[in-house]
């Protein structure tokens, strides 16, 4: 065949696993080593006042952070068979292996829970149902029922991501498109138990931090921050294992583009669910919705919001905008490092307020505390890669993404 | 055809989306500037085997979603802060949260619109006559067959050698059409 324009790709057996000598196949090793120390500074760093409610909280918000990705990555999963994609096959696996991180979450979710008097004190502390408002919310926020859920939570997300990751392994070896059909079967019910748990996960461990307000939309803000960062970090995966040489003539700057398309999109979905919250309060202005923002809007908060509108939307819906942006390694990367930089703000603007109604703080034990969790997120998603093929090897639509190319626009 | 007509250019067919991207990189190698490639579908990598530029229409759309949003935003300053001011629910006159969705939404319109009439513009549409039409043969065009036509009015177009070329990348037929474009 003499073709000169569309190349016939196909795997080699070399695309198909991380060499050895790779940073991510070293991952395991350093990561862990990274999230141990980490999280013993945390604690070491942490002040001793309040229960060391400073280790506490940054614990609780590096744990949101890091499993934003993961649940991010678990909801891409399940939208890639749920719409029968085809572009994405070859980047399906690294989300599937970044979604298999759950049960490090869990171990994380364990220690929190020794801290959960100290976190949300504000309704599990004793004497917190006097207040009327509280006890009327009684019947969903008590501890048995906060830690049945929990536990709902993580059974379902390991059960998916695992029951996914699973079926798409063993298509590898046997080719067998009956996975694939299972799989898009299976999607829909897994897409709709993901949008119930992550909800009414941010409602428990991010919202009811201040247990008086409340707001519906809370749930949907926090998977829309999951998907950019998820997205983001995604991005970065793909440029850095291709500048490495790992998986350079499989995934191209058409399969990156499309990431970087989908992150942009999200980037706005942010904005549009971030101010639909602000508005209807802002409108509404009845004082136990404006609460919220109120301890939002002093003490540096108010810097912590604006910076907030302008980093995760103005810069990176000017920056990501043009086409030729979402196609060059270094300016994609860039902006997908903003945005983990930016939706860590965010993040920590979610949970700290509450607990710094004064004012802005960050702490040692801030950073030791993110910088240990995500070591041993890194150590999960770097196991995870090593365990199975880069790539779906035998999916029915592989073809269909190693030859993807996007319209010209 | 009538022997005043002037000759349009000369048109090509191929039998195969394949052939038509190797011909059409041809052509773009030749050096020619007006010509054309047709085809009943979207054949991938058409742009570069063509050697289009990037459209300037995401410009224009931009621009035309940023006048929209400013236009929306600065007619409710007037209308709510200006020329009929009211104060609504113990808000300041010009409450810029409120004013969003519809600064929102003039925005999209805008840019939408933009798009659309600068998508009609850049492809000097509406054209009701093409002088291609005026080959029995082109009518395949929305079936199963690709063509390439080279305009006479291409500063390096000799007919001759233009027909030899298509001839040479493997056109099944190539034939004269006359028209005024």
């Amino acid at each position: 065949m003499s073709e000169s324009h569309s190349h016939a790709r196909e795997l080699t057996p070399g695309d198909l696993r991380l060499p050895e000598s790779s940073l991510f196949a070293r991952l395991p090793a350093i990561g862990g080593v990274i999230g141990l120390v980490g999280l013993g500074a945390a604690f070491g760093l942490s002040s001793a006042d309040h229960h060391r409610i400073d280790f506490w909280m940054s614990l609780l918000t590096a744990f949101m952070y890091f499993l934003s990705i993961a649940l991010g990555a678990m909801f891409f999963v399940a939208l890639q068979h749920l719409t029968r994609a085809g572009w994405s096959v070859v980047i399906r696996r690294l989300a599937e292996n970044m979604s298999m991180s759950f049960p490090v979450f869990l171990a994380l979710f364990v220690v929190i829970t020794l801290g959960s008097g100290h976190i949300w004190h504000h309704w599990m502390a004793e004497g917190a149902m006097n207040d009327p408002v509280l006890k009327a919310k009684e019947a969903y926020l008590n501890k048995p029922f906060f830690f049945i859920r929990a536990a709902c939570y993580f059974a379902f997300w390991l059960w998916a991501s695992w029951f996914m990751t699973k079926r798409s392994a063993s298509q590898d070896e046997s080719g067998d498109v009956s996975h694939t059909r299972v799989l898009q079967k299976w999607s829909g019910p897994i897409v709709v138990g993901y949008g119930l748990t992550q909800t009414f996960a941010a409602f428990d461990w991010l919202m009811s931090l201040d247990p008086h307000w409340f707001s519906t939309i809370f749930g949907v803000y926090y998977f829309s921050g999951s998907v950019v960062a998820f997205l983001a970090f995604m991005n970065l995966v793909i440029i850095i294992m291709r500048k490495g040489g790992i998986l350079g003539h499989v995934v191209t700057t058409e399969h990156q583009h499309d990431t970087g398309k989908l992150m942009f999109g999200f980037t706005v979905f942010w904005t549009y669910i971030a101010f639909s919250q602000f508005f209807l309060i802002w409108y509404a202005n009845l004082p136990e919705e404006t609460i919220w923002f109120d301890h939002r809007m002093h003490g540096g908060w108010d810097k912590v919001s604006i910076a907030l509108a302008i980093g995760h939307f103005v810069v990176p819906f000017l920056f990501l905008l043009p086409r030729p942006v979402k196609r060059n390694d270094f300016l994609l990367g860039l902006g997908s490092f903003w945005l983990l930089v930016i939706h860590f703000v965010d993040i920590y603007w979610l949970a700290m307020p509450p607990h710094y109604v004064d004012g802005l703080k960050i702490t040692a034990s801030n950073v030791a505390a993110f910088v240990g969790v995500g070591g041993l997120f890194l150590a999960a998603f770097g196991w995870n890669l090593r365990q199975r093929n880069l790539v779906p090897a035998k999916d029915p639509r592989l073809a269909e993404s190693l030859h993807f190319q996007n319209n010209w626009g | 055809m009538a022997g005043e007509n002037k000759l349009y250019g000369v048109l090509a067919e191929f039998e195969s989306p394949k052939d038509l991207l190797h011909a059409c990189e041809k052509v773009r190698e030749a050096g020619y500037q007006k010509w054309d490639a047709y085809s009943p579908f979207p054949v991938h990598g058409i742009e570069a085997a063509m050697g289009q530029k990037p459209s300037p229409l995401g410009w224009m759309s931009f621009i035309g979603a940023i006048t929209g949003a400013s236009l929306g935003m600065l007619m409710q300053w007037w209308m709510s802060a200006v020329d009929y001011p009211l104060v609504i629910s113990g808000k300041p006159l010009f409450s810029w949260p409120a004013f969003i969705p519809i600064t929102f939404e003039l925005g999209v319109l805008f840019g939408a619109l933009t798009a659309f009439l600068g998508m009609l513009l850049l492809n000097g549409l509406p054209r009701p006559y093409n002088p291609l039409f005026s080959s029995e043969r082109f009518a395949r065009v929305t079936d199963d067959r690709f063509f390439i036509a080279i305009e006479a009015a291409d500063p390096k177009f000799r007919t001759a050698e233009a027909k030899d070329l298509l001839t040479k990348l493997g056109a099944t037929h190539v034939e004269l059409v006359e028209g005024q474009a």
